[in-house]
């Protein structure tokens, strides 16, 4: 077997941005993001992909980027929370987020925003025992969740979806 | 009576306004601590005992010195000034010398060019130990007479009541576990030499004052040479109180050991493993009562285990204690509590600070009272509670704000208590009640520590900036305090900005605990606005100011050298408590609760599932009903966690479930339907009236949940958590007699 190269080089998009990066092939994915990219916005709650904090979307899916080497996203096209507001314009379910109080210390949202962005393209107008099992991987200690779910449903009614 | 505000007089208070800050947690931008980097900055990494109690013998950094990658180790040695976190009892080390007294103390910082580097020198440390035998429970400490605290609250005469004959007496011990904080954003800090002499530590915390004590003490250099500045912070709920000035003040050695910026963030499993939590607690009541309902007496033995250090268990143990009885008229109390010293994990604040454990005994007991009366739980209760005028345990009036009838009479209606009849198949539906009340602020045995500081400036064009001691931990402290400033100048919200707290920019307004925030720092917010208003008005006519926009008369101020900045201190009433005598006034106000939870037990697998639960408390005044609403949401998805699936197993001094796979917290899907009911009897001394309520909702869910379960499957639990096999237990039981 032939021992692994000390750098890597991997063709990556990230927001609509594509990116040829040189990494080890050892470096997580979440780490390529924050580290590499200063892309913060996407959390580690616990390192072991039990929290969901670090949720992204890796073309198109839900993916725990804890969990995942950044070699594994070669060729991929990556959606992080910042891929929601990019020129300044903020994403339905971040407006409604906001509008029904569904964010308190902050540091679940990105992950729970980016798994109801996935949860709402599968499945656009979702019952709110669907919300409740589409959200079943992130953790939230704060809110309780309810408001959570009313966030998705307020998103779910309107129109605008872009993924 | 409900005695509110008017609500045509106010503008923005009480109304459900966006949260400041919103925007950035949504879009992701709000900075963390491990969101942020410095150049030149080094990883810390800590070793920590695998051996609840031992003499440490000798430690060698030789081998790991010589780890590619690491700049230096160091040890207790090191420390230049004082080896203690001061708190309480001065009793805990930073690192431990030459005595281990808990799994995971910690004994020497590793400090290195990558984290990979700082962790892989862990296991080159080599420390010679000799292992000691540990206390390991509460009843071997007893046994020993291993006591950290003991507080009494007597009156009347219990043992007169017990020997009447014609009571009636129910007496059983109750267990609650440790509760894990599991706040999503682990314990972190970077220490920052800042090249004049200090050092800044910016970190996840609660209380900077308490964090900015202790690196002062471990560094032996005054206050003024240390900054502490709060970054966005991933939930606390009291576990970010007192605990991070162990991280804080190791990141501050090792940066001032090093001359470079040093990043320590506890990992989950580390964090599960070694950081403060809810005490676990023993607690053997008795109680007492008249054939017609009445109390007559309630003997209580209330112990906490307290851990190695004492930490906050003095006043953890306080609180509890005070509480003990319930919001009942009790003639005759013994109350005896306890904090006893184990080789275990030290435990501290966690949201309801000892209430929660002694509230599931108390509301149990209630509940069993009643049944052997052959009374309906609710009614029972209403024959006892507090009423205006009557005299708490402690012998303390309760005089004002005292909505705690509008809560139950609400809540009960909300929850439809009197039609609600359980169906019955293999799952079987119940309905339980649990009334509570906490008592807001620190109380009098923190006297000390409750003033609170603001400073309120507006800057030539108008915008406001608020800055308070205080922390935002996602509680809505940044939205609230902008809220009561907003109405208070008479200007828009959107001109307002609360800063972060940083010790160098900020008033101390106390520690960010006891539910306090919005009562202490929105009276000095409110105080330093009132004088800023009272010059405002001064200077301009009042016809004037009533035409002129926010900025202009700020602008007009501004030309006539009226000083449009101000610092507000808030004192809150005096309290009078005899530790000695146990009695006295010991909080300046409480908030009223009420919590029914429904739920529905399987007979076969003994799964609780909650369908609803309706939770109401009287809490003065709601600044903000949405943000309010969001606290009691949290709070009670807390409370079901501690009531059915949180417990962490402890073998040898050893937490064995230390991750989010083995500590079971609520997710989403266990999510029931939760009603929340605010009633305002108005505080006079609150801002616009407001007490507290970031605790309330959590303390009374448990005994609802346990007690709604004795109404479905006629169990009685003497221990949380209602876990599946507790209950299929139960239910052997109870089908063998």
């Amino acid at each position: 077997m032939k021992p692994l190269p000390k750098k890597i080089t991997i063709s990556i998009t990230i927001n609509e941005t594509p990116h040829s990066i040189i990494i080890e092939p050892t470096m997580r994915l979440i780490d390529l993001l924050r580290e590499k990219l200063f892309l913060t916005g996407t959390k580690e709650g616990c390192g072991k992909g039990e929290c969901g904090a670090c949720t992204i979307l890796v073309n198109g899916k839900t993916v725990l980027s804890c969990l995942m080497l950044a070699i594994q996203a070669d060729k991929a096209k990556i959606t992080t929370i910042e891929g929601l507001s990019q020129n300044k314009k903020t994403d339905p379910i971040q407006e409604a987020f906001i509008q029904e109080g569904a964010s308190q210390c902050g540091f679940c949202i990105p992950g729970m925003i980016v798994s109801s962005k996935a949860l709402l393209h599968e499945n656009s107008n979702p019952s709110i025992e669907e919300i409740k099992y589409g959200l079943g991987g992130n953790l939230c200690r704060c809110t309780g969740y309810s408001k959570i779910f009313k966030a998705v449903q307020c998103a779910s009614k309107t129109k605008n979806e872009n993924i | 009576m409900t005695n509110t505000f008017p609500e045509s007089s106010l503008s923005i208070v009480g109304k459900s306004v966006k949260r400041l800050d919103a925007p950035d947690k949504v879009k992701g931008t709000a900075k963390y601590i491990d969101d942020l980097s410095f150049t030149g900055m080094l990883y810390g990494a800590v070793v920590r005992s695998p051996h609840p109690h031992a003499e440490i013998l000798e430690i060698k950094i030789e081998k790991a010195l010589k780890v590619k990658g690491i700049t230096g180790i160091y040890t207790a040695k090191d420390i230049p000034g004082k080896n203690i976190i001061p708190l309480i009892h001065q009793d805990q080390p930073l690192l431990a010398e030459k005595t281990i007294n808990h799994i995971g103390e910690g004994i020497a910082v590793i400090a290195g060019e990558s984290l990979l580097a700082a962790k892989s020198a862990l296991e080159a440390v080599k420390i010679k130990y000799k292992p000691l035998a540990p206390t390991l429970t509460m009843e071997e400490a007893w046994e020993k007479q291993d006591i950290l605290t003991h507080w009494t609250i007597v009156n009347g005469d219990v043992e007169k009541i017990f020997q009447e004959p014609g009571t009636i007496m129910i007496e059983d011990t109750y267990y609650t576990p440790y509760q894990e904080h599991a706040y999503l954003e682990t314990n972190g800090m970077i220490a920052v030499l800042d090249g004049l002499g200090g050092i800044i530590v910016y970190g996840s915390l609660q209380c900077p004052f308490y964090v900015q004590n202790a690196v002062a003490a471990v560094l032996g250099i005054p206050l003024n040479k240390v900054r502490i500045i709060q970054a966005t912070t991933g939930g606390g709920f009291g576990g970010k109180e007192d605990s991070p000035s162990l991280p804080a003040a190791m990141a501050a050695l090792m940066a001032w050991k090093s001359g470079r910026p040093v990043k320590l963030i506890f990992e989950r499993e580390e964090d599960m493993a070694v950081m403060s939590k809810r005490h676990p607690a023993r607690i053997d009541y008795k109680s007492a009562v008249y054939p017609d309902g009445r109390l007559a007496a309630v003997e209580i033995n209330y112990c906490l285990n307290g851990g190695a250090y004492a930490t906050l268990s003095p006043v953890v143990l306080w609180r509890g204690a005070v509480h003990a009885a319930g919001p009942y008229k009790v003639p005759n109390v013994k109350i005896n509590a306890y904090v006893l010293k184990t080789n275990t994990i030290p435990c501290g604040a966690f949201r309801g600070f000892g209430e929660p454990q002694v509230a599931f005994a108390s509301e149990s007991q209630m509940d069993r009272l009643a049944e052997k009366l052959c009374m309906d739980p609710l009614e029972f209760r209403l024959k006892n509670i507090l009423r205006k005028g009557e005299q708490t345990i402690t012998g303390q009036k309760v005089e004002t704000s005292m909505g705690f009838e509008e809560v139950i009479e609400k809540v009960t209606a909300r929850a439809d208590w009197h039609n609600n009849q359980p169906e019955n198949c293999t799952r079987k539906r119940g309905i339980g009640i649990a009334l509570t009340y906490y008592g807001v602020g620190l109380g009098a045995r923190g006297k000390h520590l409750n003033p609170a500081g603001a400073n309120v400036v507006i800057a030539p064009d108008g915008s406001v900036t608020l800055a308070v001691g205080t922390t935002e931990l996602g509680q809505g402290m940044f939205t609230v305090l902008a809220q009561i400033a907003s109405e208070t100048l008479n200007c828009p919200i959107d001109l307002i900005r609360v800063i972060e707290p940083d010790t160098s920019r900020v008033p101390d307004s106390g520690p960010t605990v006891a539910s306090r925030t919005t009562l202490m720092s929105g009276n000095a917010v409110k105080n330093a606005c009132l004088e800023i208003k009272a010059r405002m008005e001064k200077a301009l006519s009042n016809e004037n100011i009533n035409k002129l926009q926010f900025q202009e008369a700020a602008a007009e101020c501004i030309k006539k050298s009226v000083h449009l900045a101000a610092h507000g201190w808030a004192v809150p009433p005096w309290t009078t408590f005899d530790e000695v005598t146990g009695q006295g006034d010991t909080y300046i106000t409480y908030t009223w609760s009420a919590t029914i939870a429904e739920t529905e037990v399987d007979m076969e697998t003994g799964e609780v599932k909650v369908i609803k639960i309706v939770s109401g408390h009287d809490i003065g005044k709601v600044i903000n009903p949405q943000m309010g609403e969001g606290q009691i949401e949290g709070g009670v998805m807390q409370g079901v966690g501690y009531a059915l699936t949180e417990e962490h197993i402890v073998n040898n001094g050893k937490i064995l479930n230390n991750q989010f796979s083995t500590y079971l917290i609520p997710v989403a899907p266990d999510t029931p339907e939760i009603i929340s009911v605010i009633v305002e009897n108005a505080f006079h001394w609150g801002p616009y009236g407001a007490k507290g309520l970031g605790e309330a909702p959590l303390i009374g869910v448990a005994p609802a949940i346990t007690n709604s379960i004795a109404n479905a499957v006629g169990i009685r639990l003497n221990e949380i958590p209602a876990t599946p096999e507790r209950i299929r237990h139960k239910l052997q039981e109870k089908a063998k007699q």
